[in-house]
């Protein structure tokens, strides 16, 4: 079990004057999963970047803590494994090769023996010299999960995991879920139902829109 | 510059070997402005001040065709994302930095042979001054054309934003290294070069040192 700690302080995101979400806040400490819910266009894929430091909040702070040690902005992406649609890999090198630059450039060290336990997991272990962008929009979706999971994240943050994979890749990114919420945190952005039901706790978004 | 900056310079230099991304750009901009300028001249004998204004402005030119491409490429592919989640802001300038900096060293060290080999009033007299404001020229265009691309990637309209923006900051050096250039084809000592030296020395300073202090506040949305 991780000692990794997430906590929103009053959070809260607009675009010019469309408020998305405001006093946000929650905690969550070591291991589990949450789920973020709402309708399209609610904010959740908003909020996930907010949390992996890739956007900035409007107003508020998201503290990342690990051994009780806030860790900077300039760190985060070490402890953070990140899987959307909207997540693109280098189109132009095969899947080993994107793995192998990804791993040089967190200056981690290439664990051959997992990538290969992963590139099995997902099925793509044949496919691994390949070009990415002969791939298929699912064989993609599963690239990011070994992207996401490679370097052994405390905190992972799944925004629409199942989008694009067949019941197959649906039922092992579940067992994935299972398992890494073992030991780390895991955020899960969906309106699936299935998605959701893997959840302890839920944030529904509508509840954090009221502009009184 | 850490080796994780050198990964992702040479993430950058095997994917632009595979997507020809700036480099055919800046091989036909560079072949057309020179054929250009060659036509247009003539027979004519032009002064080594005109040459040396013409180099610049073919190399000025040249960096505006190719050296957006390390930001705009990422955030046209969507990969400035996986960028994010993989290195440290820092991390991210330095290796892209670098990139520029061996393109435009590349590109420049063509442009001056084909110059040399072209124009009868391109004679450098003083090789060892040429090669210092060369040298000093180059990083700071890099690095100012670094900066840039990285604020116009998340713009509109890249395309005529990144020469606008860069005019007026890349002015003062390219005037002063059109100057460096003039006092090397005359054979002038470094004592007579030291004020533009000095000044394109701090221009480098400056801009490398504000550029990485930016960088953070252009990455993060």
């Amino acid at each position: 079990m991780s000692n990794y700690s997430l906590k929103a302080v009053d959070l809260s995101k607009n675009f010019g004057r469309r408020l998305i979400f405001k006093n946000l806040n929650f905690e969550i400490e070591n291991c589990g999963v949450m789920g973020i819910s709402g309708a399209n266009g609610s904010g959740k894929s908003t909020l996930v970047k907010i949390i992996a430091g890739i956007n900035s909040p409007s107003g508020g702070k998201i503290i990342h803590s690990s051994d009780g040690k806030e860790i900077t902005y300039e760190k985060l992406h070490n402890y953070i494994g990140f899987v959307s649609p909207y997540l693109v890999l280098y189109e132009e090198f095969s899947a080993w090769e994107n793995l192998d630059y990804f791993a040089k450039i967190r200056d981690v060290k290439f664990n051959n023996d997992k990538i290969e336990y992963l590139l099995n997991k997902f099925l793509l272990f044949d496919r691994k010299d390949d070009l990415v962008k002969t791939y298929s929009s699912g064989m993609k979706q599963r690239l990011k999960f070994i992207f996401a999971l490679m370097h052994s994240p405390e905190l992972i943050i799944l925004d629409e995991p199942t989008s694009n994979l067949d019941s197959a890749g649906k039922d092992s990114v579940y067992k994935i879920i299972e398992e890494e919420s073992k030991s780390s945190i895991v955020i899960l952005a969906s309106n699936e139902e299935n998605d959701l039901m893997l959840c302890s706790k839920e944030l529904k978004l509508e509840n954090y829109k009221n502009n009184k | 510059m850490s080796s994780k900056a050198y990964a992702l310079y040479k993430k950058d230099f095997y994917s632009e070997l595979r997507t020809r991304y700036a480099i055919n750009a800046l091989v036909m901009f560079i072949i057309v402005a020179i054929s250009v300028i060659l036509f247009s001249i003539g027979n004519e004998k032009i002064t080594q001040s005109l040459t040396s204004g013409l180099f610049w402005v073919v190399i000025f030119f040249s960096a505006m065709s190719g050296l957006a491409r390390a930001f705009v490429s990422e955030e046209e592919r969507g990969t400035s994302l996986t960028l994010h989640l993989i290195a440290a802001p820092s991390t991210i300038f330095s290796g892209k930095l670098l990139f520029n900096l061996i393109l435009v060293f590349c590109m420049n060290i063509i442009i001056a042979i084909l110059y040399a080999a072209l124009f009868d009033s391109f004679i450098i007299k003083n090789f060892a001054l040429f090669i210092v404001s060369f040298v000093l020229g180059n990083v700071g265009l890099a690095t100012a054309s670094t900066i840039i691309a990285a604020i116009i990637s998340k713009a509109g309209a890249k395309g005529t934003l990144y020469p606008v923006l860069s005019f007026p900051i890349l002015l003062p050096l390219i005037l002063t290294a059109v100057q460096l250039t003039l006092l090397a084809n005359q054979g002038a000592s470094f004592g007579d070069a030291k004020f533009e030296l000095a000044i394109v020395f701090c221009y480098d300073v400056i801009m490398l040192t504000g550029s990485y202090l930016l960088f953070d506040f252009v990455w993060k949305d």
